[in-house]
């Protein structure tokens, strides 16, 4: 390990890290702009020159520089501050002084670095440049006069993202960045490229002009627009949610954030549901909140309990699914399924529904076969990882399904369902790569588990991480990859048939055929509301979309912003999010709803406090034990010693995620996704491509 | 003392007899190839090192220690030779003259330094506008393969070598090595951060050396000739023998091959026809390239043309090209023409180079007309300061010594202009350079 | 001076493919570099493109981004960072004068001007008849020889006003004029009288010789094949 001193100050550093890596250790900011920890080195700013002896009488870029024993560095200097100065002077003399319009003010790293090393005059007296805007998408704001050209976005996007589209143009002083032919970026992470963004050049399009940064209330949170559960801030300006943000989590999401989990937000203004309907003459009408839930209570009480049932849709939080489940069973009725997609998952069998590799787990596994999933677009962020695990080499991957341009390079197993027959024998070329693997991984999406022989197709790929290796005494390399927050939560609270209690496909069959009259959707929307037949529809949820259409009785709950609720992400990792604004209107934390609901037919819970309720979880579920909170809880894997039941379909595997742009009722309602989904989904311009307003 | 005939290792640097095998077998190429290789690697090394021979490319940097830096046995990546042939230092047309009409001196030099190296292949990276030059050089190359001086077996040495020709499509900054490196990988031509160095990790992340044309040509011919030879030519540390450039503001401008620590004077006014208008009608001379600054006649007058005496001189040996600039020179004009250079050649990869080259070419042309305030004399002095040595590459360098020559030598020139632009209504009337 | 980069490739007319001669080229083009490195194919094949289709459009980035296995973004980078590919058609010659310093001393504003005379045309422009492109370049590396001039794949050497009206107007009448010297110059050798080289560089006394102590001294002529 060598040791060096940094300003006097005495550092051992590992071996192969770089000076500035080693004085970040000890708290030693040296300023940049273009290096990034989590990007190859470009060393192109220049703003982080520091003095080091022995060496040329010249100052060293720190974030190029490796350590080596006996080095002095010295970043206070009289030439180090001086070469500082001159690189924010060269900076400054062609970044315009537009600071007051420009979005990335206040927060900005070249304005905060210009106070420390900038001059308060020019010594400039030439023309400044100017650059023409770029397009890169419905995302991202260019105002190319102010790139430092650091190039944080071009290997962003290149290296990240894995979608070779953004280059640095030109060359000299005419360098320009841009995207290829000025396409929008096809990346479900480009907006990560505004974070990356040291100055304002690339800024975020939906929330152009919208707030400054000191006028937010900033909540730390977590996302629950796919299964993954980054972590996020919710900035808010009163009672307006204005922008979501990514927050660091190296087990999760490092500090990225997919496009839809950022900007979907908008969606929470829009197709609010903030006050109780009740249905009259065929149509909603609002109600008070008494009216509603005596309407409830009334026709709860007048069903037989055999004919009620209840869904949990996908961003159902576990507190309200717990309390919902004791109120079925307080009314007698077992017929409730979180499983909104009719996904093959055994409730008591943990691990056959967890993606127990973990997410920080993939860069341990050495082999990877995808079987029915499409985690480019299920989950944005959990591919970031597997890329990021094949760019370090030696990582065979093999995809059995609809989805490969995954941003890395896959061996195409096709997507006939009868391969994962022929993998789980060992019959199959690819099986070999596993089985030659230390620590191969499966990994099994919804594509193959939400279809008629999902059983069977769980039942092939937990054989084939059986037979190649997979499940070992410290790796279980068998994982599944959900694509909603909701229903890892749901499974561990139970929200899922009673004794001789119906699922999904059995309660629609009910309300088909007439046998269950009455069904209770917590935010499920994702059904087939045909289905529900002349069945008593009660909504509970946040979007007036699928579900709150078909309802009879409307009662609006909270989005994911505006509780304190808690999630299970597909890891199986318990998460919690924060009240970041209240509700809208009368709309109520879902919990209370349900609690307010139990007193109606009088079977009240017991549970009057958020304490309370997340006690009552702890006791359906250690998972959910406070110490757990952003851990994941393993599960013990066990052999698959039942025989499954089930013979393949050869249906080829579809994603359940056709557009990851509109996938819930907050993506469904923002009209940012709207936008999204013209551009990348029905390829249409988007409209401010090339209008020359900028120009 | 002048160089003779005998001494000259680029004998048909005029192109005046036949350029391919037959003629430069005539001329003592390919002389004993085997034999030399049948010696080894390391005695080929040592010789080189022993010959003194600095790189001919303007670092100037001792060619046998170049080379002894390569991994001495090839592991899982093989070993590369990349020759530099984007020769556009403005001045220099060297390397042009060698490939031409000397062809084989360069694919034989190859051969060794690639030998030594543990190469099997040598890639001449050669600019895209000397076009006619790569077509003789592919030409020179099926010779040698048809004659097996080249190929799978060079030479019967049983070191099979080959010589791909990559041409380039005008980028100065591909003269730098590791810019070339990535410009043959297919790439803008960016310099890449150091280290790693090419002898580590250079084209395609194999073991690398990078070396000038002249540096490989003249390899063959001082294994012949013994390394001692070669040293006793020129002063210590400052060996062998330079092909010159000699342009501008001579009676006949030309390139000569010439012992290295030649006068300056000697060498303009025994091969390039003198000044014109005679010594005394000299103003400046830019004595390595555009990228090294500029000295006063004062200075030309006893001069030394090696590393060290013009490095003491606070100019350059650079690539020997001598810029030759007589007294009706608009010098302010002339360094501001180089400054739009840097400025089109930048890559724009460092903010220092990519701002400051732009910055220094502006407020040089306005100091050309005198549109321009005393005090900002010293605030471009001051900006090409905080250009030089703060970037990636020695490109921000070569932008800021040119003018730091001119305000060093020049300053009351560029106060006059200012004061006379200042003292009347109208733009100044300076003499244009050509005639 | 150099201009603002042209952010978005051009359309061309039709879509590109290589002639099949010049598919032949690309191929052993592609066999200078290990199979595995085809990306170093691009400068040679954008080159390559250039000399059938004149320039360099969307339709040849892309056509070599395919080729070469790379996203078309580095294939615009590559064609955008360097000055040798025409990013637009051009004039069917392209006039491209050296005006660094060398040449600037001995007088390339006159050979601008003598362009300027016959095409009627200022630098960055195409003659309304299409004939050429004039272009300021930069050092071309053969400045003992200054003032001088590329056009297409020759360099036209030791230049005066004159000189060059005589090179422009030959163009302008569709003759041609070898490339080199227009002054009569051979190579870079000094005007008039050899300072150098006078004697026959077969003999010791020219430079073929070889130290008793080398190992080449038993080789000779002979040495190999």
């Amino acid at each position: 390990m060598p040791k060096l001193t940094i300003d006097g100050i005495e550092v051992e550093a590992q071996a192969g890290m770089t000076v500035i890596q080693a004085a970040d250790l000890v708290g030693i900011e040296i300023p940049r702009f273009c290096y990034h920890e989590r990007l190859s080195i470009a060393g192109n700013c220049r703003m982080c020159l520091v003095e080091v002896k022995p060496g040329p009488p010249k100052p060293q870029a720190a974030c190029a520089l490796p350590v080596a024993d006996g080095m002095e560095v010295w970043t206070q200097s009289d030439l180090a501050t001086k070469a500082r100065k001159g690189v924010m002077e060269f900076l400054l003399i062609n970044h315009p002084l537009d600071c007051p319009i420009c979005d990335q003010g206040g927060e900005c790293d070249l304005q905060d670095q210009a106070m420390a090393f900038g001059s308060d005059r020019t010594r400039f007296r030439e023309v400044k440049r100017s650059v023409t805007e770029k397009h890169l998408g419905p995302l991202v704001k260019t105002a190319m006069t102010r790139c430092i050209h650091c190039t944080r976005c071009v290997r962003f996007i290149r290296e990240v993202a894995g979608v070779p589209e953004m280059g640095m143009i030109g060359r000299g002083e005419h360098a320009e960045i841009t995207s290829y032919v000025e396409e929008a970026l096809t990346s479900e992470l480009s907006g990560n490229i505004v974070d990356l963004c040291p100055v304002g050049a690339l800024t975020s399009a939906p929330y152009a002009f919208n707030a400054r940064p000191w006028e937010l209330t900033k909540v730390e949170s977590i996302d629950v627009l796919d299964a993954v559960g980054s972590a996020i801030r919710v900035d808010a300006r009163g009672n307006a949610v204005m922008r979501v943000l990514p927050c660091l989590n190296e087990d999760v999401n490092e500090e990225w954030l997919a496009d839809k989990s950022r900007h979907a937000v908008d969606g929470l203004r829009y197709q609010r549901l903030d006050r109780p309907y009740v249905r009259e003459n065929g149509k909603l009408r609002p109600a008070s909140w008494e009216e509603a839930l005596a309407t409830v209570a009334g026709k709860l009480l007048s069903t037989e309990p055999d004919r009620i049932a209840a869904l949990a849709g996908d961003l159902a939080d576990a507190e309200a699914m717990v309390l919902l489940k004791d109120l079925l069973d307080a009314l007698g009725s077992p017929h409730r399924d979180c499983r909104q997609d009719g996904a093959a998952l055994d409730p008591d069998d943990r691990a056959s529904w967890l993606f127990n590799p973990t997410i920080p787990g993939i860069e341990d596994a050495d082999a990877l076969l995808i079987v029915g999933a499409d985690p480019r677009r299920e989950a944005p962020i959990l591919n970031a990882r597997i890329r990021k695990r094949y760019a370090m080499g030696g990582f065979p991957i093999g995809v059995l399904g609809p989805a490969k341009d995954l941003t890395y390079a896959v061996e195409d197993l096709g997507n006939d369902p009868h391969t994962l027959r022929a993998l789980a024998s060992g019959s199959h070329s690819f099986w070999r790569a596993l089985s030659d693997a230390e620590r191969p991984m499966i990994l099994v999406g919804m594509g193959a588990l939400a279809r008629d022989d999902g059983a069977a197709m769980m039942g092939y790929a937990r054989r084939v991480a059986e037979t190649a290796g997979a499940i070992t005494d410290d790796w279980t390399g068998f994982g599944v990859l959900h694509t909603a927050a909701a229903r890892v939560g749901g499974l561990e609270a139970g929200f899922v048939p009673g004794p001789n209690g119906r699922d999904t496909s059995r309660i629609l069959e009910g309300t088909a055929n007439g046998s269950i009259e009455v069904v209770y959707l917590l935010g499920a929307d994702e059904i087939d509301t045909a289905a529900l037949g002349d069945a008593f529809v009660i909504y509970q949820g946040h979007h007036g979309d699928a579900g709150a259409n078909r309802a009879d009785v409307i009662l609006p709950g909270a989005a994911y912003t505006e509780k304190n609720a808690t999630y299970v992400n597909t890891e199986g990792r318990m998460q919690r999010t924060w009240l970041a604004v209240h509700p809208p209107g009368e709309a109520r934390e879902d919990w209370k709803i349900v609690r307010a609901l139990s007193s109606a037919v009088e079977k009240p819970l017991a549970q009057g406090s958020l304490e309370a309720v997340r006690a009552r979880l702890v006791e359906v579920s250690p998972t959910f034990a406070p110490g757990n909170e952003g851990q994941v809880v393993p599960a013990e894997y066990s052999a698959t010693h039942r025989g499954f039941s089930g013979r393949l379909d050869s249906a080829p595997f579809v994603s359940p995620v056709v557009n990851y742009y509109q996938t819930d009722p907050i993506s469904r309602a923002s009209r940012t996704m709207a936008a999204c989904t013209d551009v990348y989904i029905n390829g249409k311009a988007s409209a401010d491509k090339r209008t020359g307003t900028d120009g | 003392m002048l160089l003779s005939d005998k001494d000259r290792i680029f004998t048909n640097l005029y192109g005046i007899h036949d350029w391919a095998l037959a003629g430069a077998r005539a001329r003592g190429d390919w002389d004993g190839t085997k034999a030399i290789l049948t010696m080894g690697p390391d005695w080929i090394i040592d010789q080189v090192k022993a010959s003194g021979l600095r790189g001919r490319g303007g670092a100037g940097f001792p060619t046998g220690l170049k080379w002894s830096f390569m991994p001495k046995s090839v592991g899982e990546r093989p070993h590369y030779l990349v020759v530099n042939a984007d020769e556009g230092e403005p001045g220099t047309c060297k390397d042009r003259d060698m490939m031409r009409n000397d062809p084989h001196k360069l694919l034989e030099g190859c051969l060794i330094a690639g030998f030594a190296m543990h190469a099997h292949a040598a890639y001449i990276y050669i600019r895209g506008e000397f076009y006619r030059e790569a077509e003789r050089l592919e030409a020179a190359i099926v010779q040698a393969e048809e004659a097996g001086l080249l190929g799978d077996d060079a030479c019967g040495s049983g070191w099979p070598f080959r010589v791909y020709v990559h041409r380039g499509a005008g980028a100065y900054i591909c003269g730098e090595e590791t810019a070339l490196i990535q410009s043959l990988e297919g790439k803008k031509g960016q310099p890449r951060l150091k280290p790693p160095f090419p002898a580590g990790v250079g084209l395609y992340g194999c073991p690398t050396t990078v070396n000038n044309v002249e540096s490989i040509a003249v390899v063959p011919t001082i294994l012949r000739r013994g390394a001692e030879w070669f040293a006793g030519i020129g002063r210590e540390k400052n060996t062998g023998t330079k092909v010159f450039c000699i342009s501008g503001h001579v009676n006949t401008p030309c390139n000569v091959e010439e012992a290295m620590s030649i006068p300056l004077r000697t060498l303009i006014e025994t091969h390039a026809g003198g000044v014109r208008g005679g010594w005394d009608n000299l103003l400046a001379v830019i004595p390595g390239g555009a990228s090294v600054p500029l000295i006063p006649k004062d200075i030309c007058d006893d001069v030394l043309m090696d590393f060290d005496s013009l490095r003491d001189v606070k100019s350059g040996l650079g690539t020997a090209a001598v810029m030759v600039m007589d007294k009706s020179t608009d010098v302010v004009a002339a360094i501001a023409r180089l400054s739009d250079f840097y400025q089109h050649e930048s890559c724009g990869q460092c903010t220092p180079c990519r701002e400051g080259c732009g910055w220094m070419a502006r407020v040089m042309h306005r100091l050309v007309t005198g549109d321009a305030d005393i005090e900002e004399i010293d605030i471009l002095e001051d900006v090409t300061r905080q250009v030089e040595g703060h970037t990636i590459c020695a490109l921000g360098d070569a932008a800021a010594w040119p003018i730091q020559g001119l305000i060093r030598h020049f300053r009351p020139e560029l106060e006059r202009r200012i004061r006379a632009r200042k003292g009347s209504s109208g733009p100044v009337q300076v003499p244009t350079a050509a005639e | 001076m150099s201009a603002a980069p042209k952010t978005i490739p051009g359309a061309a007319n039709t879509p590109f493919a290589f002639t099949a001669e010049n598919q032949v080229e690309a191929e052993r083009i592609f066999a200078k570099y290990p199979v595995a490195r085809a990306r170093s194919a691009i400068l040679p094949l954008l080159d390559l493109a250039q000399r059938q289709e004149g320039w360099v459009s969307r339709a040849v980035v892309e056509a070599v981004a395919s080729m070469t296995k790379v996203a078309p973004i580095m294939v615009w980078e590559v064609a955008t960072f360097y000055t040798m590919y025409n990013l637009e058609p051009i004039g069917r010659f392209h006039v491209e004068v050296c005006t660094n310093l060398p040449c600037w001393l001995r007088g390339s504003e006159d050979v601008v001007r003598a362009a300027r005379d016959v095409f009627g045309v200022e630098i960055g422009q195409t003659s309304a008849d299409g004939l050429v492109t004039l272009s300021q370049a930069e050092c071309l590396g053969a400045c003992v020889n200054a003032p001088m001039l590329q056009i297409g794949d020759d360099y036209y050497e030791d230049l005066d006003y004159d000189r060059a009206k005589a090179l422009f107007t030959a163009m302008k009448q569709g003759r041609h004029v070898n490339g080199g010297s227009q002054a009569g110059r051979r190579c870079s050798a000094p005007m008039g009288d050899l300072t150098s080289l006078t004697t026959d560089p077969t003999t010791p006394e020219g430079g073929r010789w070889t130290a008793e102590s080398s190992p080449a001294a038993g080789g000779g002529a002979d040495g190999p094949r």
